[in-house]
């Protein structure tokens, strides 16, 4: 029986020849991340139950970007256990403040994601690395607990569904659109348990940052993870970034068993707004009425990667935000932040009146650095608008790609990009000038 | 055997509205149980008693991964959470941590707050008690009971020395 990407990169971490749907496997992946939050629970656990030592540190991403630099004194110490647990334990990849960033920017950059990886994060958006063709799963902290007893953990092994996309859309539409309206079409738990893996002509031409914020949001879909088949953009990206090569034969065999196909249509897509209180609650930004913005946040591990930075940027030069309305950005990491400040992009930001926040998840999960009052209303490029998410459980946040939350932070309120007086292109559009080389396109 | 009386939510529940995340800094339950679906329903911290059962539609304790959200159920004194589906992760964080979890669509469809609730956690058979009707949760695969068995996943791990084969 053949089996599905995903199957296949299990199989291979379970030391099975086959592995299909719905069985429970006990796999040994290739890395592990944790956070400061999930893993001092773990920590805890791995102490409570009399361990001391980590099965194998080099197995181990440790990664603090939740509530640093420490927002209080307990956040602090949180920081200051899950350090030593990584120096006592000789876990090398250990990224401190200054040296790191928001984990699921900073693993893909530091070339420790490949196609056919199998990834297991203590986190619900590890899913993003899915982007380079790897497996990649949130779990708990007693996962991670188990990982530092054993190195190895059970699962179940996922169907999948391809998601397969269709026609041309609007010049505006990036990445983070066409998840935010698959999510809106499919509903907030329409993979449930299940892999979405991405296809389509359209998405070949994609940029790995594009597919990065869309795999980071496949988790908001319900599934375990998202996943786009490699291919001559996930090459370039793996060799840009020190990784090794892959097996291309091995993994492009495989794809052409999914459980489910559903087709999207995004001819003459505009980009889209999620409403509150669900990702899945998407609307074309013309339709989103007037919604005056009290702060926009652009940055973080779903649109904070340096092409996210230089939309906001293409808007945000020459113009100044409204003066209702705070714009806070936030680089997905130290190297981001770096190249946008060799490129001029935070002066730009600086001159248009955006604060800039470090590198941290911040007021994403309504931690630190700009959580929102009672009755605020933000737009953010951020994964989830969930009741209370971003601060206040009477607050509002709507969600949107970089370059439609640069514009609204002009305007003051949610406006589509060519609204803006004197705009006229997109920096970065994704619609295709020339063919890529692809050899892996699905023909369903 | 387990008797307790509902608290009853809808689907999509998120481990964002079952623990906040400016609590997730916190890691003791009793501690996290006081926050406990504080931005759902403020009345269960304060009513819920040892015992009770939550009911809920599909994929309860979507969103973040974060433990504390189930950790903070089980503080609460919570006998154990019926759903028509749980999210991935939540799911593995319950069998894992042991707060016993079944997933029943029946249930989630018939059950009112306030209801009682008896369960047989070894069978799955699941009884209102109230208007005596009887449902049957899916069973779990093999591995998973073991699991759940030994009160969670490194308990196991500590009584199968050589892993989890
Ligand atoms: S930026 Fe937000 S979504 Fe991303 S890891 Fe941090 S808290 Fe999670």
């Amino acid at each position: 029986m053949s089996m599905t990407l995903v199957e296949k990169i299990i199989a291979d971490h379970a030391n099975l020849a086959e592995v299909h749907a719905g069985e429970i496997v006990v796999v040994h992946p290739d890395l592990v991340l944790a956070n400061e939050l999930s893993g001092i629970l773990a920590i805890e656990t791995f102490f409570r139950h009399g361990r001391d030592h980590i099965f194998d540190p080099d197995q181990w991403v440790f990664v603090p970007d939740h509530f640093v630099p420490a927002r209080d004194i307990r956040a602090a110490n949180t920081a200051r256990r899950f350090r030593e647990f990584a120096y006592e334990n000789g876990i090398q990849k250990y990224y401190e403040l200054g040296r790191g960033g928001i984990e699921h920017v900073l693993l893909p950059q530091e070339g420790l994601i490949w196609p056919g990886a199998l990834v297991m994060g203590g986190d619900s958006h590890t899913c993003t690395y899915g982007a380079l063709g790897a497996f990649a799963i949130g779990v708990g902290s007693t996962d991670l607990a188990a990982l530092m007893v054993s190195g190895e953990l059970w699962l179940s092994v996922p169907e999948t569904v391809q998601i397969v996309y269709r026609g041309t859309p609007s010049p505006w539409v990036e990445g983070k659109d066409m998840i935010l309206y698959t999510l809106g079409q499919i509903g907030g738990d329409g993979a449930h348990g299940q892999v979405m893996e991405f296809h389509g002509a359209l998405l070949r031409t994609l940029s790995a940052a594009d597919r990065f914020t869309m795999c980071n949001m496949a988790v908001e879909g319900g599934a375990m993870t998202g996943i786009i088949p490699p291919d001559a953009v996930t090459q370039a990206y793996i060799v840009a970034h020190g990784n090794k090569y892959y097996d291309e034969k091995a993994l492009s065999t495989t794809y052409g068993n999914a459980h489910k196909i559903i087709d999207i249509d995004i001819t003459g897509l505009e980009p889209q707004v999620a409403q509150p209180f669900s990702p899945a609650n998407s609307v074309p930004v013309s339709a989103i009425g007037d919604v005056p913005l009290d702060q926009v946040m652009i940055g973080y591990c779903t649109n904070g990667r340096l092409e996210d930075l230089r939309r906001a940027a293409h808007i945000l030069a020459g113009r100044s935000v409204h003066p209702h309305t705070r714009l806070l950005i936030t680089p997905g990491s130290q190297q981001v932040y770096q190249q946008a400040s060799a490129e001029g992009l935070l002066d730009i930001f600086l001159a248009a009146g955006a604060m800039i926040s470090p590198p941290s998840c911040g007021a994403c999960l309504g931690g630190h650095l700009g959580v929102l009052g009672a009755g605020e209303t933000a737009l953010s490029t951020t994964n989830r608008n969930f009741v209370g998410r971003v601060g206040d459980v009477k607050s509002r946040v709507y969600l949107s790609n970089p370059t439609v939350a640069a514009a609204s932070a002009v305007a003051g309120r949610i406006i589509a990009p060519q609204e803006l007086p004197g705009l006229v292109s997109h920096p970065q559009q994704v619609i295709p000038t020339t063919e890529l080389w692809s050899p892996l396109e699905v023909t369903a | 055997m387990i008797e307790g009386h509902v608290w009853k939510y809808g689907d999509n529940v998120d481990t964002d509205v079952i623990l906040p995340g400016r609590y997730v800094s916190l890691t003791n339950p009793a501690d996290l149980a006081q926050h406990c679906l504080e931005d759902l329903d403020a009345e269960f911290a304060q009513h819920v008693r040892p015992g009770d059962i939550i009911v809920a539609g599909s994929n309860f304790g979507c969103g973040s991964s974060r433990e504390m959200a189930p950790l903070a159920i089980q503080g609460s004194g919570i006998s154990c959470v019926i759903a028509a589906s749980f999210a991935p992760i939540f799911y593995r964080n319950a069998i894992n941590i042991g707060l016993p979890i079944l997933v029943t669509q029946q249930v989630a469809a018939e059950t009112k707050q306030g209801d009682i609730l008896n369960v047989d956690l070894l069978t799955g058979r699941v009884e209102n008690v109230l208007n005596r009707r009887i449902f049957q949760a899916e069973p779990f695969p093999l591995l998973l009971n073991d699991i759940i068995r030994s009160g969670g996943l490194l308990p196991y791990l500590t009584n199968n020395r050589q892993g989890l084969k």
